[in-house]
């Protein structure tokens, strides 16, 4: 069968999905994806887990920011100040 | 200088974790701290309107970006990019006729602290197997969250160059992720 235009391949299909995250598709983009996923599981399950590394980059940034035990080391502090003090005196 | 030791003591952990949660590298993030140090007290444009900070972490971003740009600069972007259709950077994923060589699975996401630690973990480590550019851009968009079209300012690439980036990214993570995460 020949491959007609509407039809999306799914490393297209994988590309626009990408995109999607990063910027509005155009209508006939959206309209396409939105067909190719429909009879696709494997993009959608793609679509799903683009979504879920989204939300585990966020809680992973999270948890740098919320751990106590993480602490500017106290030569960090040091080398800061003295850089400072030579920079303005 | 009193002012530095008060804003180091007083917010230096709070913005170390800050810069390190951004550009996961302890050295990185020593810089920007201290950059944000310097500028803060050349600029001592504190009003008072806002807290200490608010006022040093709205610096801090700024200065996260500077040592992003900087090390997305030191190497030509065109080492990674090639838009040419006969691009060949995808062929480990999709066969010739653009069908998945192998298809995404469903992901098992994890329920418990452990696992979940587990999983972030696995997600740390392929983060640095991604190129280092790649992970710097993908930072920016997915973590940072700064708009698409503020990064290509700041980077001077265009749209089309970051896209790509882009899903080069998050195809070499998920990828990564799957063959190193059990899934279900």
């Amino acid at each position: 069968m020949k491959a007609i235009k509407f039809m999306l391949t799914c490393k297209q299909a994988s590309k626009l999905i990408s995109q999607s995250l990063d910027h509005p598709l155009s209508l006939s983009g959206r309209v396409k994806l939105r067909f190719h996923l429909f009879i696709c599981d494997a993009c959608t399950r793609f679509n799903k887990q683009l979504g879920q590394l989204r939300t585990a980059v966020h809680r992973m940034r999270q948890d740098t920011e919320n751990d106590s035990s993480i602490e500017l080391p106290s030569d960090a502090k040091a080398r800061i100040t003295n850089t400072v003090a030579s920079k303005y005196h | 200088m009193q002012n530095i030791n008060d804003w180091l003591n007083e917010h230096g952990d709070y913005l170390y974790r800050f810069a390190l949660a951004r550009l996961r590298d302890p050295h990185q993030a020593e810089d920007a701290v201290q950059e944000t140090m310097l500028a803060a007290i050349k600029g001592n444009s504190f009003e008072g309107d806002s807290t200490a900070r608010t006022w040093l972490t709205g610096i801090l971003k700024h200065k996260i970006i500077d040592l992003q740009r900087k090390q997305i600069r030191e190497q030509p972007l065109s080492d990674l990019i090639d838009l040419d259709e006969s691009d060949t950077s995808m062929d480990d994923f999709f066969d010739q006729h653009g069908h998945w060589l192998d298809k995404p699975q469903e992901w098992d996401m994890p329920d418990s602290a452990l696992e979940q630690k587990q999983f972030l973990a696995t997600l740390s480590k392929c983060m640095d197997k991604l190129p280092a550019k790649l992970a710097t851009l993908f930072m920016m968009r997915d973590v940072q969250e700064i708009e698409n079209e503020n990064i290509c300012k700041e980077l001077g690439i265009t749209t089309t160059n970051a896209w790509v980036m882009l899903y080069r990214a998050r195809m070499g993570l998920r990828k990564c992720l799957e063959m190193n995460w059990i899934t279900g």
